[in-house]
């Protein structure tokens, strides 16, 4: 299955999760979604849980709702995963020139994308390699590769199960910020995250 | 995608005045000495170490449809452009021709003007259109002193690349008068955004990379992959009918094998979620294939047969080792490695055995065997904020420098004949194109124009 096709079945099976929900309980109740909620497994959309109704509601018109107030990050559950990622929810680490070393930032970067990680411990990501556009494209491409595992190996060091981790190498290929400058550089030296799977 | 159907039928040619009897064989023989030259009558130009200079006036159109007439026009152009590449004939400008009169016939063209122009040789040619509706070209190499025709050849096939018969015709007169193979029917597989969409999945604002194939002139573009993801390092196999490159269409970089002729894919690498695979590069008899992969949790370089059988790792170091060439008879592989701290380059037997450090400069990467009878290697090197491209000589271990900082220049890839190098620049408007250069430096032309270009792999 590839990403696009997860993507279609994750979104699917969201909507499927959301439409149970509401149907079951009040449509103006703003109770949050459980937390706990798991992602509904494989055709199991028919099965939406069955909460009990809540109690009545009071009669007089409700006050117009406050804005609602940012959703913990537990609730990413059933939400697309590109609307997870567009929040990019775990630290990007950055690289020194031509290296794939850790120092101290990106080692802090990593242990806080630990806690996200164990914090959602559905999801599965891609650790990206990227690489700053001074050395050559074809070297880039290995350099790339070493950044992303040097990642993930630090990663499941703190406990992150592996098979939650994949790694890919774009090189050069994908700059996050266009341009020859030294920011450039800087801000393209990195491992990228994407949730693939929740 | 298809060649054009193209034969070479064969003309006899009467000589009257050698009484000669020459006949266009067809096809070449089966292996000529590589540098035996014909008969020295039959050769253009007499002055020792001198260029033949030589004329390609427009070919006589002898039927007068439209797409004839084109094609007259075309292939008299790309033969001039052809035979100029090679650099083994000093070509006389065809705008200098108007006060020569035009030929009668295939056969009957002033030759006395045209020595008196200072031409050598002339090739005279003529396209008609048959009855059936197909092509034909016959061509003529006339030297002028002898009064004598020295080459004749006669091509029928369809109006659909009018070019194929000039780059055919090209690299027959580079044969037989100079001993020389060309390149006029080789190809360019490069890397191009300019059909770029956006890639599929989960990150906006990321643009496809797709593999294409020109011509070695530029001309002919056509697409190879159609894959919505990226697609980098393409590399031909020694015969020219397959394409591999590094494929992003399964979410991570695997080597797909193309075989463009049949619309067949392979996977040989065996690439995973887990084990990646990239940089593809064929050894000469096309039996074996040379790539980087990380299944040993490392980019280390591996050699498989082509079906994917019998993968051995060739390198074993914690470093980065990348970037593999085969040496012409296969028995050597250069790489590049950081194992001293910046990407150098190096060169191993396949048994890895024999490991051997090339270059000692800052930055070098993508290092490219030549062909025999040359023994260097070309390669990518830093020389300030940019790149530029490098051949050292192995005998010698001579550094020569082929472009001088003017954009940055990277990927060389060597022609089939070892005596021109495709590589990207961004030189000029700062997109990155492709471009030819010889080895020694001189003869710089521009390949692409559309988008950016990168990672040119020649034919061959």
């Amino acid at each position: 299955m590839n990403a696009y096709q997860r993507l279609l079945r994750e979104r699917l099976l969201a909507g499927v999760a959301v439409v149970g929900i509401l149907g079951s309980s009040c449509a103006r109740n703003p109770t949050p979604v459980e937390p706990e909620l798991p992602a509904p497994p494989p055709g199991a959309g028919q099965a939406a849980p069955v909460t009990p109704a809540p109690p009545p509601v009071r009669q007089s018109p409700p006050p117009p709702l406050p804005p609602p107030p940012p959703l913990p990050e537990e609730d990413f559950v059933s939400r697309p995963l590109e609307e997870i990622n567009r929040e990019a929810p775990l630290d990007p680490v950055f690289f020194g020139y031509d290296s794939s070393d850790l120092n101290a930032v990106a080692i802090a970067a990593i242990e806080a994308n630990a806690d996200v990680l164990s914090r959602n411990p559905t999801w599965v990501v891609a650790i990206e390699g990227h690489c700053d556009s001074r050395g050559t494209p074809e070297y880039n491409l290995a350099l790339g590769e070493r950044r992303a595992y040097a990642v993930r190996d630090h990663l499941v060091r703190l406990g992150v199960a592996p098979d939650r981790l994949q790694t890919v190498s774009y090189g050069e290929e994908f700059p996050f910020v266009p341009g020859e400058t030294e920011a450039a550089w800087e801000a393209n030296r990195r491992a990228h995250f994407v949730v693939t799977g929740q | 995608m298809t060649r054009p159907a193209l034969r070479c039928l064969p003309l006899v040619a009467a000589f009257a005045a050698a009484g000669s009897l020459l006949i266009a064989q067809q096809s070449p023989p089966p292996d000529p000495p590589s540098r035996q030259r014909p008969g020295v009558d039959l050769i253009i130009g007499d002055r020792i170490g001198a260029q033949p200079r030589l004329a390609v006036p427009d070919c006589l159109a002898l039927t007068n449809d439209r797409e004839t007439l084109d094609a007259a026009a075309t292939i008299a152009q790309v033969l001039f452009d052809d035979l100029e590449f090679e650099r083994e004939f000093r070509m006389l400008a065809r705008d200098t021709y108007r006060t020569i009169p035009r030929a009668r016939s295939l056969t009957d063209l002033p030759l006395d003007a045209w020595q008196e122009l200072g031409a050598d040789g002339v090739v005279s040619c003529s396209v008609s259109r048959q009855d059936d509706g197909q092509l034909v070209v016959r061509a003529r190499l006339f030297n002028v002193r002898a009064l004598d025709s020295t080459l004749g050849r006669e091509y029928t096939g369809s109006y659909r690349n009018v070019r194929r018969y000039a780059h055919a015709l090209s690299d027959e007169i580079h044969r037989q008068q100079r001993g020389l193979e060309g390149v006029a029917r080789s190809h360019l597989a490069f890397v191009s955004d300019r059909d770029s969409e956006s890639v599929l999945g989960l990150v906006p604002n990321r643009q496809t990379k797709e593999i294409y194939v020109a011509d070695y002139d530029g001309a002919n573009v056509r697409r190879v992959t159609v894959s919505r993801s990226l697609n980098v390092t393409p590399t031909w196999t020694p015969d020219a009918r397959a394409i591999a490159y590094t494929s992003y269409r399964s979410g991570q970089q695997d080597v797909v094998v193309s075989h463009i002729y049949e619309g067949r894919l392979e996977t040989p690498a065996g690439g995973t979620e887990r084990v990646h695979n990239w940089l593809p590069a064929f050894s000469p008899d096309g039996r074996q294939i040379a790539f980087n992969s990380n299944r040993d949790g490392n980019p280390e370089l591996y050699v498989a047969n082509v079906d994917g059988t019998n993968v051995r790792r060739l390198t074993n170091h914690p470093a980065i080792d990348t970037s593999p060439t085969w040496s012409p008879l296969g028995h050597q592989i250069a790489f590049t490695s950081d194992r001293t701290g910046s990407p150098q380059i190096y060169v191993v037997g396949v048994d890895g055995a024999g490991l051997r450090r090339i270059t000692f400069e800052s930055y070098c990467d993508r290092p490219t065997w030549s062909p025999s009878p040359y023994n260097e290697i070309a390669y990518t090197s830093r020389t300030g904020p940019g790149h530029d491209i490098k051949v050292v000589d192995l005998a010698t271990n001579e550094v020569r420098q082929l472009t001088f900082g003017q954009g940055t220049n990277e990927s060389p890839s060597y022609s089939a004949n070892g005596r021109h190098l495709a590589f990207s620049s961004t030189r000029g408007s700062g997109n990155k194109q492709i471009y030819v250069i010889g080895r020694d430096g001189r003869g710089l032309r521009q390949i692409t124009y559309m988008g950016n270009n990168e990672m040119p792999s020649w034919s061959r």
